[in-house]
């Protein structure tokens, strides 16, 4: 079998388009940036009689940049476009293949948006991040990721652990010897002959199971341990500030290596940090019900029974691995690694959280609160915490980012996931011995996890811009 | 102000003594110490062998007592064996134990024996942290500048395509971390095989087979050249850039609606002149506290950057002795951490108020 082009027969005639397109595109930038400095780039103004002047160079090369970036991104959507009819990888390349490999995540994209933008007036915050194009870049993006990761096992096309010997660190499109299951290795091998291709659609489901999961519950410890610190303030406050900022001021890589080893795992250090952490979401969750519904104590006991009954039952299968009906546990190096994240985040969530109750129990509504007799944990969370919600939204996505770029680190140096766990971070680590003579295996993970976190990043800065139109 | 830097000073002490003790506590964990028994000792150790190791070289009795011994004030350990020879913390073997001073701790200078370099942790930390320094000061020579320049051409005029453009930049550049930035450029400058060193030998601009940067930094810690520093400086700077560029903007954006710039534009002066002269220097009290507390991302950066690049500095001598469990050259390094956050931290509180008139310490 071939091996298989970049760009397939599209390319072609494509090819030459996008390379003109690009160069076109940076020749405009840099003009832009000279006009710019150099005072020509005046905006356009009706002068004294009334007339409008004519462009300015400055707007001239933001024209000719703006329409070169789009011939770009033309060039490259229809060398995509055009591998989906091609009949086989060979004609469709590498980037047309990949293209229809992601067939399941294109539809469920296409269905997500149609159905978002629909019905967006009736979605609230979520609807209108559909009004702002950076918001719904990078909503396309983290979507992107959630679907691939979602569908990894079709979109897969070797099993991420199988090695070929005979394809040890060869170039993306080389054709896999007697043509065994899909007969190409999209992004080439790794120095194990494992298909990376492969291996980066399984490691989005890697980061992604752990990411949210641990930005959550360091949300939850931030939250419960946050609200009281703002709203009371005094001793109380002063101590937990103490502690918070005692652990932003280690340097996160020094916490990792001390945190997250094989020989920490025996003195079950991780057990009672998890024991510690994850008792937070428990305790919100209850006094949540608690100050809403103590008046009506059947359904205030129903809400916190219910509570209780599953977080406990979770508790005591996540931090103690004793769980009687098997259902919740986690291994023990996850449960190390998942531990060290929420632990080096809550710190962060706690200290915005603490800022922005100071902030807000100022206000007006607080004090009619406290007036009618309320009290201060039901001011706390069902008065301050919902009016903080816009701020926290947007830290929460930024910090899924944070928490998977920390997440890229620890397998970065090798710690906590097993050797050969697919995930970004340990397939850049694998990949960056042999970098100087075949980058790929280490290319594709990394721009897989650049390009998550600027999803999550465009994200959260169309949120903020919609969030502070209210 | 006196009295609150002194305050500050008390916090920082204490914060730094709690948290040397939970790195002195998590080092010499009983497993740590058995690890570094058999590494120091012999591989093949029984049980009891690894227990009187650690019980001759000063590693049992209570932690608080041994952090005690490491800060120096508690006496150091001496241990006489059968055969009468003594040891002990402050004096090495075959010295005469009645000469040796009884306390040597960090308070008397004496920062421990690295067990991993073979040598006073003091003598092989200085040459590590003075490479580091170059590093750092390469790296904030170009970022501070730049994400300046970046950060107030895209402020000043709000909502135009430069901003958003310059914008988008930002937030992408914030979004790769350094071990992401740092393949993605040795792809691009640094290999034979693929990015636009080919491209660049083929039209003979550079000799072939050689590359336009060089991927290890190796060589730079006996002489820095453009091509062997470039790299690992631009892959710390990058993730910096677009976060101090956004600080600054938010700050250049605020400072362009108020109302003394629309005085002056109204006066008809002209718009280069506004921003030159009205609104830069107030737009850059902000973002100098954002470049003092980005100096602990910068330590993160460092220990990635020089892993990747293999620059035998600070961050790589962290990783040696984080991997090696090397526990007095990690305490000196935890130190040396915790002191360059809690100072940048009080610096930049301090210049604040110096720079911004409107603050007040109380």
């Amino acid at each position: 079998m071939d091996f298989l082009t970049w760009t397939g027969t599209a390319g072609t005639t494509l090819l030459p388009v996008l390379q003109l397109a690009v160069v076109a595109l940076a020749l405009a930038l840099l003009a832009k940036l000279i006009f710019v400095l150099a005072g020509l780039d005046t905006p356009r103004l009706p002068g004294p009689d009334g007339a409008t002047t004519g462009r300015s160079p400055g707007d001239m090369a933001g024209i000719a940049a703006r329409y070169s970036f789009y011939a770009a991104l033309a060039a490259i959507l229809c060398i995509l476009a055009a591998g989906a009819v091609m009949p086989s990888p060979v004609e469709a390349g590498i980037l047309g293949a990949m293209a229809v490999r992601f067939w399941p995540v294109w539809l469920a994209l296409i269905a997500t948006f149609v159905l978002s933008i629909r019905f967006r007036r009736k979605l609230g915050l979520y609807g209108k991040l559909f009004d702002s194009t950076v918001g719904m870049i990078g909503f396309a993006i983290v979507m992107f990721w959630i679907f691939t990761a979602i569908f990894a096992g079709m979109i897969a096309t070797y099993d991420p652990f199988s090695q070929i010997a005979g394809l040890k660190n060869d170039a993306p499109g080389v054709a896999v010897p007697d043509g065994v299951g899909y007969g190409w290795y999209l992004l080439g091998g790794d120095h194990l002959g494992r298909d990376v291709f492969s291996r980066m659609v399984m490691g989005a489901r890697e980061v992604l199971k752990i990411a949210p999961a641990a930005t959550l519950f360091a949300f939850m410890v931030g939250i419960t341990l946050g609200l009281p610190a703002g709203y009371f303030g005094g001793k109380l406050d002063t101590v937990i500030s103490f502690l918070a900022n005692l652990v932003l001021a280690f340097p996160v890589i020094l916490l990792f290596y001390l945190l997250v080893t094989p020989e920490i795992r025996d003195t079950g250090i991780p057990i009672v940090l998890a024991a510690l952490l994850f008792i937070f979401p428990i305790i919100f969750l209850c006094t949540l019900w608690n100050s809403r519904y103590y008046t009506n104590p059947p359904r205030r006991n129903l809400y916190v029974g219910i509570t209780l009954l599953i977080g406990l039952w979770a508790y005591s299968g996540l931090a103690f691995n004793m769980d009687p009906l098997g259902i919740w546990s986690m291994e023990p190096n996850m449960l190390n690694v998942f531990v060290s994240v929420v632990f080096v985040n809550s710190p962060g969530v706690f200290r915005i959280v603490r800022g922005l109750v100071m902030d807000i129990k100022a206000r007006d509504y607080v004090a009619a609160g406290q007036t009618r007799g309320e009290g201060p944990w039901y001011i706390m969370l069902w008065e301050i915490l919902p009016n903080a919600r816009g701020p926290l939204i947007v830290d929460f996505c930024l910090r899924i980012g944070y928490t998977t770029i920390l997440l890229g680190t620890l397998g970065f140096f090798g710690l906590g996931v097993s050797p050969d766990s697919p995930d970004w971070g340990s397939t850049i680590d694998d990949g960056r011995k042999l970098l100087n003579l075949y980058p790929h295996p280490a290319l594709a993970p990394a721009l897989a996890l650049m390009s998550l976190v600027l999803g999550l990043n465009l994200l959260a800065d169309g949120l903020r811009e919609e969030s502070l139109k209210d | 102000m006196g009295k609150f830097v002194l305050r500050r000073l008390g916090v920082m002490l204490l914060t730094a003594i709690a948290l040397t003790f939970v790195v002195f506590y998590l080092t010499n964990l009983p497993p740590n110490l058995e690890k570094l028994a058999r590494t120091e000792g012999s591989v093949r150790m029984t049980e009891e062998a690894v227990q009187d190791w650690i019980e001759q070289n000063g590693h049992s009795g209570s932690v608080i007592g041994r952090y005690g011994q490491w800060l120096g004030v508690v006496p150091g350990w001496t241990y006489t064996d059968e055969k009468g020879d003594t040891r002990g913390r402050c004096f090495a073997i075959g010295e005469d134990a009645a000469n040796a001073p009884r306390y040597c701790g960090l308070l008397q200078g004496d920062w421990g024996y690295s067990t991993f370099f073979k040598k006073p942790v003091v003598d092989s930390l200085g040459e590590k942290l003075a490479a580091t320094g170059w590093l750092m000061l390469a790296v904030m020579l170009v970022m501070v500048p730049t994400s300046l320049f970046l950060g107030v051409l895209s402020g000043m005029r709000e909502g135009s395509a430069t901003d958003r453009t310059l914008s988008t930049f930002s937030i992408a550049s914030t979004a790769t971390p350094e071990y992401v930035s740092g393949v993605v450029l040795v792809a691009l400058f640094a290999t034979a095989a693929t990015g636009i060193s080919p491209l660049l030998a083929e039209y003979g601009l550079i000799e072939p087979k050689k590359t336009l940067f060089l991927a290890s930094a190796t060589s730079a810690m006996d002489d820095i050249t453009f091509w062997n520093f470039a790299l690992p400086v631009m892959t710390i700077a990058l993730y910096g850039i677009g976060y101090i560029a956004r600080m600054t903007r938010a700050s250049m954006t605020e400072v362009m609606t108020q109302q003394y710039i629309r005085t002056a534009r109204l006066k008809g002066v002209p718009f280069r002149t506004v921003v030159m002269k009205h609104a830069l220097r107030n737009a850059l009290i902000a973002p100098f506290t954002v470049i003092m507390l980005q100096f602990p991302w910068l330590l993160n950066g460092v220990v990635i950057v020089e892993s990747l690049f293999n620059y035998k500095g600070f961050g790589w001598t962290l990783v040696q002795a984080a991997s090696n469990n090397d526990i007095p050259l990690l305490l000196a390094c935890s130190c040396v951490a915790v002191v360059v956050v809690l100072l940048t931290q009080l610096i930049s509180d301090i210049g604040y108020v110096f720079l911004n008139p409107r603050i007040r310490l109380a």
